[in-house]
């Protein structure tokens, strides 16, 4: 009953691991060829592969798990999903309902244990039930701000044996959940008031954007009004990273002229970014001069962190498509001197190249010469899946994103581990894209063991280790806050990854010099069946900057090691 | 500032550790917490006391909205309303001056005698909390043996209502 409902849900494939309390599942899924289940070497994979499909192509990703520690294993998966809000559909199996409270063998209270990093849990108590809990489920995790949903399901649920009438619902409706589908035109009318009568107006895209297909409407706005727009790391690619109307990312690792603009910016409109402490530094030095104008589908992030001048609760897209229509139909247009003098400013703090990297003081490769290297070779158009430390920054700074959906990183929750199985995740949905995984030699190896999958199921992805063998981010704080007192964050003994990428059957590479880096990257990208590892020397010694000094405001950042604003 | 937020709740099994969950998941406060099924079988009432400043309060009742089991959610405070909670206290009272004592501030309190002994009473109040709190000041001489409160209930006055 559980494949059969997932079949009419319209899942293809589904992540997972069997064990004791899903083998009836299991048993179903070897009997049908509707739903493709991909054997993974972890259950956290499980999650994450089912997490970036979702991201990529905004449907929910299945995960399939058994209970115990099938379930807990699961949980670092959950939580990152719903840190992002992405919607994520994750079966767990429980022990026999009667052994539920005793301690069972691999009983975990799976529903307890999920409870604060899922959207909704279910716990399937009696077997006719399933197909609307699972129709619920997925309604729940793609619908309002989309987020996990856990459907615990103890074994005697699926019993074979037992037969039940069938039906999967069309349609399920909850009294007590009901997401708003438009925001309120007053509000909205409001806003675009506000907006107008600005003279340094920001517009500040968040992961909403992407989440909510609201990429088109963005762009389209930015170039009607011609503001310059900033985005948060999980908007990447909402607005193309070559648009000039773009300042690239803010906060904490953001570019200088994003967040000198935010900071001298009298009218901030904010479209489903949820100021976060990485976005927004000091909340009481944030912004002194700007009027908020805050779009969110989840009235709970509006005025949590950052008081709202004009909140709008609903979806980016209608939102999005409410402005434009009052835009087009207004006679008052922005300021034209106002806007000038503004756009002059702003090319005034980009000339200054805050942050820009250097490469004349040392001769290692520096790890933002990759990036950059892997931007030119796929023209801005591979998937970018990336693990969590500096790679991942320098991946947000330097990727210059021409779509959205392409940028699959773990955010909110910074998990490690994410980028392998988010990139082949990706890659099993869509065989014929470049699919790269940036990660650093510490976070590769959170979930490696992925290698083996990858070549059970032939996910042709190239991996773009930065490698500078030490936990840069780490290092790079205890650098800046505990007088380079490196504590746990260099690795030894590090596995040859060329001989571990080919033992598991595929290519590994070493690039040390910048001058071999073009020529073996092309390579590797030419190798379109072939997974490669690219292992690249780095400068240990690197760190990202800018980097706003912690509790200041917007425009407070380091520049490099030595200089400051 | 003090707070009453009233919940209607899906009466389902988990759905009260979902709302207790988030209250220690996001570090808000209960001071009290009163739940039980209504004239609708299929809801529960409960009622949170709490306190924090205006934006704490708006995040509470925003996060508790968000709950897939919640149904509707008033803060009873923001208009006027009625409170009430109901103390069982037990106290020594083993001599003919205490005894005394006690029935007569009772008295004043409105409270009853439900249960006693040689050695002790038991007096049932209903009140809002700080008159519950003023009868046991005002009992600061004799000796408390055990104080039962149910927590605040709570309802709007005149016509609104909080329902489905």
């Amino acid at each position: 009953m559980v494949v059969r409902a997932l079949k009419d849900e319209g899942v293809e494939h589904i992540y997972g691991y069997p064990g004791g309390s899903v083998l009836h599942l299991y048993d179903a899924l070897f009997q049908q060829e509707d739903v493709k289940h991909v054997l993974v070497r972890h259950e956290q994979a499980a999650t994450h592969m089912a997490d970036a499909y979702a991201r990529a192509t905004g449907k929910a990703g299945v995960a399939l798990v058994t209970s115990g520690p099938g379930a807990t294993n699961a949980v670092t998966g959950i939580a990152t999903a719903y840190m992002d809000s992405i919607p994520m559909v994750v079966i767990t199996g429980q022990v026999m309902s009667h052994l539920i409270g005793e301690d069972a063998f691999q009983e975990t209270d799976m529903v307890g244990i999920s409870r604060p990093v899922v959207k909704h849990n279910f716990s399937v108590q009696r077997p006719e039930e399933i197909p609307t809990i699972i129709k619920k489920a997925f309604h729940i995790a793609q619908t309002g701000r989309p987020g996990p949903v856990v459907v615990d399901i103890p074994k005697d649920m699926t019993t074979p044996t037992d037969r039940f009438e069938y039906e999967y619902p069309k349609n399920v409706k909850l009294r007590s959940y009901n997401p708003v589908s438009r925001g309120h035109s007053g509000q909205i009318k409001k806003a675009m008031d506000l907006f107008l009568g600005a003279k340094r107006p920001v517009i500040l895209a968040g992961g909403g954007v992407v989440i909510g297909h609201a990429s088109e409407e963005l762009r389209e706005l930015v170039n009607l009004v011609n503001v310059p727009t900033t985005n948060t790391l999980m908007a990447l690619g909402a607005l193309a990273g070559r648009d000039k109307h773009n300042l690239g990312m803010l906060g904490m690792h953001g570019s200088y002229e994003a967040n000198m603009a935010m900071h001298h910016a009298d009218v901030i409109l904010n479209i489903g970014a949820r100021f976060d402490d990485r976005v927004t530094n000091g909340t009481d030095k944030f912004c002194p001069t700007a009027k908020i104008i805050h779009v969110d589908i989840d009235p709970a992030s509006i005025s949590k962190t950052i008081r709202a001048d004009i909140p709008i609760v609903g979806p980016a897209k209608n939102v999005l498509e409410e402005m434009l229509s009052i835009l087009k139909a207004s006679k008052k247009q922005l300021d034209a001197e106002a806007m000038k003098s503004w756009w002059e400013q702003i090319d005034e703090w980009r000339g200054r190249h805050g942050g820009r990297y250097r490469t004349d003081d040392s001769e290692l490769m520096k790890p933002q010469q990759v990036i950059e290297m892997l931007d030119t070779i796929t023209n801005g158009d591979a998937y970018v899946c990336s693990d969590v430390g500096q790679h991942q920054m320098y991946a947000a700074q330097y990727y210059k994103f021409n779509h959205p959906n392409r940028w699959i990183n773990s955010g909110g929750l910074g998990t490690m581990g994410f980028g392998l199985p988010a990139a082949m995740g990706v890659k099993m949905n869509f065989p014929d894209a470049d699919v790269a995984c940036v990660t650093g030699e510490g976070s590769i190896q959170m979930n490696i063991q992925e290698l083996s999958t990858c070549s059970q199921y032939d996910i042709p992805v190239k991996i773009i280790c930065l490698n500078n063998q030490s936990l840069g981010m780490v290092r790079q704080w205890q650098d800046m806050n505990y007088e380079s007192r490196h504590s746990q964050s260099y690795m030894k003994s590090l596995p040859d990854f060329v001989k571990l990428a080919e033992s598991y059957g595929h290519v590994g590479m070493k690039v040390d010099k910048y001058s071999d880096l073009e020529g073996a990257m092309r390579e590797a990208f030419a190798m379109k069946d072939r997974l490669v590892f690219m292992d690249i020397a780095v400068d240990p010694y690197e760190h990202v900057y800018p980097m706003q000094v912690p509790r200041g405001a917007m425009r407070d950042m380091w520049l490099s090691k030595t200089e400051r604003t | 500032m003090r707070h009453i937020i009233s919940v209607l709740l899906e009466n389902e099994p988990g759905a009260l550790s979902r709302v207790v969950g988030l209250f220690s998941q996001r570090n808000f406060n209960i001071e009290s917490l009163t739940v039980a099924p209504t004239d609708d079988e299929t809801l529960s009432r409960l009622t949170v006391t709490t306190i924090g400043d205006d934006r704490v309060v708006e995040q509470i009742t925003k996060q508790l909205n968000k709950l897939i089991d919640v149904v509707k959610v008033v803060d009873l405070t923001e208009g006027e309303h009625i409170e009430r909670e109901l103390m069982m206290i037990k106290l020594k009272a083993n001599n003919g001056t205490v005894r005394a004592e006690i029935k007569r501030t009772s008295d004043i309190f409105r409270g009853q005698i439900i249960d006693a002994t040689q050695n002790t009473f038991t007096v049932q109040l209903v009140g809002s909390s700080s008159k519950l709190d003023a009868f046991i000041e005002a009992l600061s001489g004799a000796s408390i043996l055990e104080v039962v409160r149910s927590g605040v209930s709570g309802v709007a006055r005149g016509e609104k209502v909080l329902s489905l």
